[in-house]
């Protein structure tokens, strides 16, 4: 009985925020397919092709990123001018359970552009079947440091406006300008570091070293795993400490 | 069902008090409306009942569960709806409907089910599937109310649901409302007087965040000095009177008095044979006399 209760109120915010979303308006499907497809294309171009399979890989980042920064807008979108979620907090469903409906609802909303990105990193990414475990353990995380970010930008962020602001600023700096569709061995070396400063870096890098595109020794590939983990556990706290079901 | 607020204050940083040591008691299925200027308190008030709001003091329980530390427990009883909510222009009133009712925890069926039903209750039942962005203002804010009436909600919070909606609408959301508060309570705020007058059971008074007055209109009425109005066409000169007298612009005269006065007045008229009306004063007056200290011309 609660867990189908549960189930139930993880599927309203699934709903709302993405499939009515999705049915009525069946163009917003394009919508997330298009930032990283564009990019993977200018790259393979560029690259005459060498950089395709790594590029499948970074589009499947950006995509990653993308979708986990959305929540900030969309609950922002919610809160502040649609004031659902002032109904929301005032019935029976917590805070984490429409939080985290909302996270998956974000996910759910890019399934066109994810099936895309994974058939062709299927086709041009060559790994073995642990690599790609590794890979889609890779990919959870930085969703998961996205969707905390987002949340922890959406309670500073009072209208849809200033999300925007946020989105439009936190995309280039978290999967266009990182070596997310090109190894970080093209960055010249005193500006690498500056790469580092972006938790994308890590989960690129982790992600090319296990497909065999980047070599990583054992030591670097653990240190990577950490710093990625870490920010994500630093940022994952900081938006549950700012995170306020009820005004005080 | 039963609301009992002790004391309640407010105080937002840097700013003055929304609410001011607020405490009544209700214990009844009916309507009670909440009245007052902008700014009096009112959206603070609902906001604390409806545990999305911590009070800095004070404390309130609904149906004897405490607001502050069960609040999980009072959100089994409530359904809100804020100030300025919008139905999501991007849902269809079933899909609006159906999804708050699975937040609340029914089935995708049951919510589906009991959306439709009570979609055809208020009449909406046509445009079930047109996206909400299409709807007028009036079947928007019919939407909202439909998805707080679906549930099994006991208490109703409803703040300032017809705020901005034509007379025509306003009117027709009033007997809806009127029709689902007789097994329920519905709390709801207003600034429009002739509103809580209708639809209230019971009325609160709120002003710069105090609780100026609560209770009947006839509760009321007994508050303020004087409670009756007679109503003389034309001109007349009138003899000194324990009340307060009126002139309106079309030249018509009001008397405010207490109603051995009125009676008294009436008499006189009638021997003059000069034609009058009595009546109770209206929320209208009350809400002069207690918020601007007395009836304006």
């Amino acid at each position: 009985m609660k867990i189908s209760r549960i189930f139930n109120q993880l599927m309203a915010s699934i709903l709302v925020n993405s499939i009515y979303a999705m049915v009525n308006y069946p163009v917003v499907m394009i919508n997330t397919l298009l930032a990283p497809l564009s990019i993977l294309a200018v790259v393979t171009f560029a690259s005459h092709g060498s950089l395709l399979p790594i590029g499948a890989l970074g589009a499947l980042i950006m995509n990653m990123v993308q979708s986990g920064i959305s929540i900030q807008g969309d609950l922002s979108h919610l809160k502040n001018d649609m004031k659902l979620q002032d109904m929301v907090v005032s019935s029976p469903t917590s805070a984490g359970i429409y939080i985290f409906g909302m996270a998956i609802s974000e996910i759910v909303y890019s399934i066109p552009t994810l099936t895309l990105l994974l058939i062709l990193n299927f086709l041009f990414v060559k790994a073995s079947l642990f690599a790609w475990f590794l890979i889609f353990i890779d990919m959870a995380t930085i969703f998961t440091f996205s969707i905390a970010l987002g949340f922890l930008l959406s309670t500073f962020s009072s209208d849809i406006v200033q999300s925007w602001a946020f989105a439009g600023i936190l995309s280039p700096l978290l999967s266009t300008i990182p070596p997310v569709y090109y190894p970080i061995t093209f960055i010249p070396l005193p500006y690498r570091y500056i790469s580092y400063l972006s938790p994308t870096t890590y989960a690129a890098e982790i992600a090319q070293s296990l497909a065999g595109y980047v070599p990583v020794n054992i030591y670097e590939f653990i240190m990577l795993w950490i710093v990625l983990i870490g920010i994500t556990v630093l940022i994952f706290f900081l938006a549950l400490k700012k995170s306020r079901w009820r005004e005080v | 069902m039963k609301i009992n607020a002790i004391k309640l204050t407010k105080n937002y940083e840097g700013r003055n008090l929304a609410l001011d040591n607020v405490s009544f008691e209700v214990s009844m299925n009916g309507m009670l409306a909440i009245i007052g200027k902008n700014g009096a308190g009112k959206t603070t008030l609902v906001r604390i009942l409806a545990t999305e709001l911590l009070p800095t003091s004070g404390t309130a329980y609904i149906n004897d569960i405490d607001v502050i530390h069960n609040a999980k427990d009072v959100r089994e009883l409530i359904a809100v709806v804020p100030q300025e909510a919008r139905a999501v222009p991007w849902l269809t009133p079933l899909q609006t409907v159906s999804s708050y009712l699975m937040w609340r925890g029914l089935s995708y069926r049951e919510s589906r089910e009991r959306g439709k039903e009570v979609l055809r209750t208020l009449g909406l039942e046509n445009v079930e599937n047109e996206k909400n962005r299409k709807l007028s203002g009036g079947m928007k804010r019919k939407v909202l109310v439909a998805t707080v009436i679906s549930s099994d909600a006991p208490i109703i919070f409803l703040d300032e649901p017809t705020t901005g909606l034509d007379y025509i609408s306003r009117k027709e959301l009033w007997e809806i409302l009127n029709s689902m508060k007789y097994n329920r309570l519905i709390i709801l705020t207003t600034h429009y007087l002739e509103e809580a007058e209708v639809l209230g059971d019971k009325i609160g008074i709120l002003d710069k965040g105090k609780l100026l007055a609560f209770g009947s209109m006839d509760e009321l009425r007994r508050i303020v000095k004087y409670p009756f109005i007679i109503k003389i066409s034309g001109d007349v000169k009138i003899n000194s009177i324990d009340g307060y007298i009126k002139r309106l612009s079309n030249g018509d005269v009001q008397i405010f008095s207490t109603e051995r006065e009125i009676f008294k007045l009436a008499q006189e008229l009638l021997e003059g044979k000069i034609k009058f009306t009595v009546q109770e004063v209206s929320l209208n007056n009350i809400f002069e006399f207690l918020v601007e200290g007395g009836v304006e011309d």
